[in-house]
């Protein structure tokens, strides 16, 4: 199996790789090639030209500044499954990175390029929507942010511009909130059937601030906001979890739920109601 | 479609070659270079059989352009042994039969080899979790672990 060929152009820089995103007609930005080339294989995408991005070293570091944690777009599954930082303030995201693929997979895929993709079933997209994160993005008017919930708008199609790059990942990490991931994973492909990712703040017995984010289920990953109003106000006990997960369907994307040889739609929204209320029975256990 | 000229260093001996930007780390280092250790299974990054390390790391040479390993240092299987004399672990899979028709050693090998320099005593299912990336169609995994795990207790970490 064989990539259609291209040209390949290396960046040193996060503004040249800016600029020769802009001149080349196409082109577009290569780092871990763990979406793309197994694509390119299939001639599910053939671009006539890649930026190499990987080796610009500013994009790598983890970084933990006051309020927030700073992830580099070149940061590796590994990077993030194994840093102190993340696992400590944002555990939701030491989770999901970990639940990538296997031990080669998770030193090669990087977290931009997870994110900018657009693949519908990747891991760490369920614990940034649920980690409320932003992208930080770099094009030719300069710098910009985007809302996670603002990154993907469908099956390999997010909000990321054909000459930008995304620099950083910021996940806040102020509040006293916990949060985890729950991966179900496909036996065939090792991809999540279902992932869940919840975080949960809790104040004298009741919750006061929860998000839902889930992959692998729509066209996107998307957060689920009728679970996410049933807790937030509700008391931090068990029966929460239940009644919360009973509220999956009206969250359920318009477009359908996705079906494959291995979960039907109707089977898949069963186990997200399962696999809901089982993160969140932990999350509340823990709080 | 642009060439490239590039620079791998494989085993500690440093080779230059021009390649297509297209062309896969594993065929730069099988085809051109002749270190066949490296295996092709199935192209697409699920069976291991290809795997290499790459600048420390464990990679699917498979599922990275060779230019873009320009200047990298690369460790095959053929860079285990000394002068005939078979590495710690490679010793282990020959004891503990962890190998039957070999197609998925060279990637075992150089899996696990990088996963012990970090373990503490790894349990079982650690070991399992760790080689999960490499598909073995002939052992049931079974001595493959036994013979990782007894590289582990006696504290084999240089021995790859
Ligand atoms: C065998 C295998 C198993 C896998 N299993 C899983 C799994 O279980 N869970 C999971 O989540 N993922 C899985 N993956 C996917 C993998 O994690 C990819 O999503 C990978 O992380 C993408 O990152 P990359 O650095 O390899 O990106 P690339 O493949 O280099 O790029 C992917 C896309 O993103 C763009 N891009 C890359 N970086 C940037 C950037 N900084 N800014 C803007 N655009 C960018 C590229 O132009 C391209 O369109 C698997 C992959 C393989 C090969
Ligand atoms: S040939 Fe590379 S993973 Fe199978
Ligand atoms: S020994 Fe034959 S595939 Fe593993």
């Amino acid at each position: 199996m064989h990539a259609d060929g291209f040209e390949y152009h290396r960046a040193g820089t996060v503004e040249e790789a800016v600029d020769l995103l802009g001149s080349i007609p196409d082109a577009e930005p290569l780092a871990g090639a763990h979406g793309l080339l197994p694509r390119m294989k299939t001639d599910e995408e053939s671009p006539p030209a890649l930026v190499d991005i990987s080796r610009i070293e500013r994009l790598s570091g983890i970084e933990r500044d006051g309020g927030s944690l700073t992830v580099g777009a070149l940061a590796t599954h590994a990077d993030i499954a194994e840093s102190t930082a993340v696992r400590e303030h944002a555990p939701a995201l030491a989770e999901a990175a970990g639940a990538v693929g296997d031990l080669q997979v998770r030193a090669g895929g990087t977290i931009g390029g997870n994110l900018a993709h657009g693949d519908p079933r990747v891991d760490p997209a369920a614990a940034v929507l649920a980690l409320k994160a932003k992208t930080t993005l770099r094009g030719p008017d300069g710098e910009r942010t985007l809302a996670a919930s603002e990154l993907f708008e469908g099956e390999f199609e997010t909000a990321v511009g054909a000459d930008e790059i995304v620099t950083a990942l910021e996940v806040p990490t102020d509040g006293a909130g916990t949060s985890a991931y729950h991966k179900r994973r496909n036996p065939l492909s090792g991809y999540a059937a279902v992932g869940v990712a919840g975080y949960l703040r809790c104040d004298e017995g009741a919750i006061e601030e929860a998000r839902v984010g889930v992959t692998a289920v729509g066209p996107h990953p998307i957060r689920l906001r009728g679970v996410e109003a049933e807790l937030e106000g509700a008391s931090a006990e068990a029966a929460t979890a239940a009644a919360a997960a009973d509220r999956v369907g009206e969250s359920l994307p318009a477009s359908g739920v996705r079906s494959d040889p291995y979960a039907s739609a109707e089977f898949r929204s069963h186990l997200l109601s399962v696999d809901t209320e089982d993160l969140l029975g932990g999350l509340l256990g823990d709080a | 479609m642009s060439e490239h000229e590039i620079t791998l260093t494989v085993n500690g001996e440093k080779h230059e070659l021009r390649v297509e930007a297209r062309t896969l780390l594993v065929e730069a280092l099988r085809e051109e270079l002749g270190y066949t250790g490296a295996n092709v299974g199935c192209e697409t990054g699920r069976c291991g059989a290809c795997t290499v390390r790459v600048d420390g790391d464990a990679l699917k040479s498979c599922t990275r352009f060779a230019v873009q390993a320009d200047g990298a240092e690369i460790e095959t299987v053929e860079g285990l042994s000394e002068e005939g004399e078979l590495s710690g672990l490679q010793a282990s899979f020959k004891r503990n039969h962890g190998l039957q028709c070999g197609f998925c050693t060279p990637g075992m090998l150089l899996t696990a080899g990088t996963f012990l320099e970090d373990a503490e005593d790894p349990s079982r299912a650690e070991i399992r979790e760790a080689i999960e990336g490499n598909l073995c169609r002939c052992t049931g995994y079974h001595n493959i672990v036994d013979a990782v795990e007894q590289v582990a207790t006696d504290g084999g970490g240089e021995s790859l």
